[in-house]
């Protein structure tokens, strides 16, 4: 593990870490700040901020602005961005100092203003079968548990796991709740669900391990929409408590 | 235009090419061919670009009607198959006269067979691939495994086809291409966080591939490694034939459905030289794991390229 200083902050030096991940991927890390004082901690990217998320994006911008020939894809998550390239084409050193260049710069990359985009999510009943569980745990009422959960701007973090699934935080302290123990086997689409201090959208069938508080009538991804994707990295989501109604008549709109 | 009829699909048939890269910032992971060597060399068998589209089958292949002429190749695992009852050479291109059927059988040794045909399979593109990822219903034929009835069509990609001609892989290729039960592996970017000793247990150890193994991943059994000193980890980039360390303490093997980002931490990565194999392991399937330097992967998988670069490959 080396560590770089590739931008001085007025107040923190921001560390960027890079790390081979298989024959044909590297991952650059970028740790927060605070524990960026000399000491090697154990497992630096065990922790969220803003700041790392936004040069995430800002390297990941720089990149599909000026792709690196040899490239093949990119994978960001919350603090770190994969990159998967052609190890015929391209040494990992090779590419870490092409990263040095892009990362010297990137903080001049202008990031687009978030957009902020309404989730219509109807609460609890079958739709949301694990809200009145969420609520009991926390000692509130089902109601405060959505009013906690709609009350919020969340971040899109980044799109993961499948087409279209975008990790949204940070929830409410007063909602942070654990996985179910045992994952189901089939959540459907549209499902609105919550684990650790993260919220999500399911955007298609799948075995979850997410509780569950409501459902959605938007399709979180649809390949023949110009924009497959609702979300998009950066995002700011906000969601929307509605009734069986509405719900019923954006289902309609959005078949 | 010409069709093929699927009498009977098999266990787990899809059309494949050699999957979409580049789409992980929208959570889309690239799918594609197990056994993207076979899918390659099947392709050129027939007079196909390497990344065309062709049906993949698993243990136990299908049964397909061919209404006109059609010239096709059968490679990766042999699953005893017949052109109306006369059996058909693996690594072979073979001529399909009108009215013929191809009856596959189960496999004999390993897991996946592809059947190309000259001109590809002919579907709608999802972000630039014919690839099928199954867990979300997209690519391929309508985003699914075929079932008994569906009606393909044969593209005209490589041109029409007119003279039938022989093309065979090299013998000593067969050899070479052999899939793997030792599977090279590079140190995984979590690799540290294991102690020696469970570093130590993961390499001597036999690991079976999990009957619940399936295209997203190979779920292995055998000696559980102790948990990383840190447990979980904040969700990171992942990447195919990483192996990742459950919280029961078993391996796991990212395959091509894999998700594009994933939480567990990785002690490995399958070279990309050995990818390949991967596709061909079976459920009750006895694996192991090497550890390699990167340089060695590197100079196999330039290795691999070569020989399939090479002038001998492809008898004619």
């Amino acid at each position: 593990m080396r560590y770089t200083f590739a931008a001085m902050g007025a107040s923190a030096i921001r560390a960027v870490r890079f790390q081979v991940a298989s024959d044909q991927a590297l991952i650059v890390y970028f740790d927060p700040p605070a524990k960026n004082t000399g000491a090697k901690t154990p497992h630096p990217q065990n922790q969220i901020t803003i700041e790392g998320h936004e040069r995430v994006r800002k390297l990941l911008r720089l990149l599909e602005l000026e792709p690196i020939t040899g490239v093949r894809n990119l994978h960001p998550a919350y603090c770190s961005l994969l990159i998967k390239f052609d190890p015929l084409q391209l040494l990992h050193s090779e590419l870490e100092e092409i990263l040095q260049g892009y990362i010297a710069r990137m903080e001049k990359v202008a990031l687009q203003e978030p957009r902020l985009v309404e989730i219509p999510v109807f609460y609890g009943g079958e739709y949301g079968p694990d809200l009145k569980d969420v609520a009991e745990l926390h000692g509130i009422t089902a109601a405060h548990a959505i009013e906690l959960h709609s009350s919020t701007d969340y971040i899109v973090y980044f799109l993961g796991f499948a087409p279209g699934f975008a990790y949204l935080g940070e929830l409410p302290k007063a909602l942070v709740t654990p996985r179910l123990a045992a994952p189901r086997r089939s959540v459907p689409a549209g499902s609105v669900g919550i684990a650790g201090g993260q919220t999500g959208v399911y955007p298609i069938v799948t075995p979850g391990g997410w509780r569950l508080l409501g459902r959605t009538p938007l399709k979180m991804f649809q390949p023949d929409r110009a924009e497959m994707s609702l979300l998009t990295i950066g995002d700011r989501v906000r969601f929307l408590p509605i009734s069986p109604e509405q719900f019923a008549k954006l289902e309609l709109e959005n078949a | 235009m010409s069709l093929i009829e699927v009498r009977a699909p098999g266990l787990l048939t899809t059309v494949q090419d050699l999957g979409r890269e580049g789409f992980g910032p929208m959570g889309v992971s690239p799918s594609g061919a197990a056994d993207p060597l076979a899918l390659r060399i099947g392709n050129r068998l027939v007079g196909n670009a390497e990344r065309t589209a062709a049906l993949e089958m698993t243990l136990l292949g299908g049964t397909f009607a061919f209404p006109e002429r059609a010239e096709i190749a059968l490679t990766g695992a042999d699953f005893s198959a017949t052109l109306d009852d006369h059996s058909v050479e693996m690594w072979n291109s073979v001529e399909v006269r009108p009215g013929q059927t191809l009856r596959m059988g189960p496999t004999r040794a390993g897991a996946r067979c592809y059947l190309c045909v000259r001109g590809g399979i002919d579907v709608k593109l999802f972000l630039g691939s014919a690839s099928t990822h199954l867990l979300s219903g997209l690519g391929g034929f309508e985003g699914r495994a075929l079932r008994k009835g569906d009606v393909l069509r044969i593209g005209t990609a490589a041109g029409s086809f007119r003279t039938f001609r022989k093309r065979k892989l090299a013998a000593k290729v067969v050899g070479q291409l052999q899939p793997r039960k030792v599977l090279r592996v590079t140190a995984g970017p979590q690799s540290e966080w294991f102690s020696e000793e469970a570093r130590k247990t993961f390499y001597i150890g036999t690991y079976r591939v999990a009957e619940e193994s399936n295209r997203m991943g190979l779920r292995l059994e055998g000696a559980a490694i102790t948990s990383a000193a840190g447990g979980e980890m904040l969700s990171e980039g992942v990447c195919l034939g990483a192996v990742q360390i459950t919280a029961s303490g078993l391996p796991i093997i990212l395959f091509v459905e894999q998700q594009t980002t994933g939480g567990y931490p990785k002690i490995a990565n399958v070279i990309s030289a050995d990818l390949s194999s991967l596709g061909q392991l079976r459920p009750r399937d006895e694996i192991r794991f090497e550890l390699v330097e990167m340089e060695t992967a590197r100079a196999l998988l330039a290795e691999q390229e070569k020989l399939l670069a090479s002038k001998e490959l492809i008898l004619e």
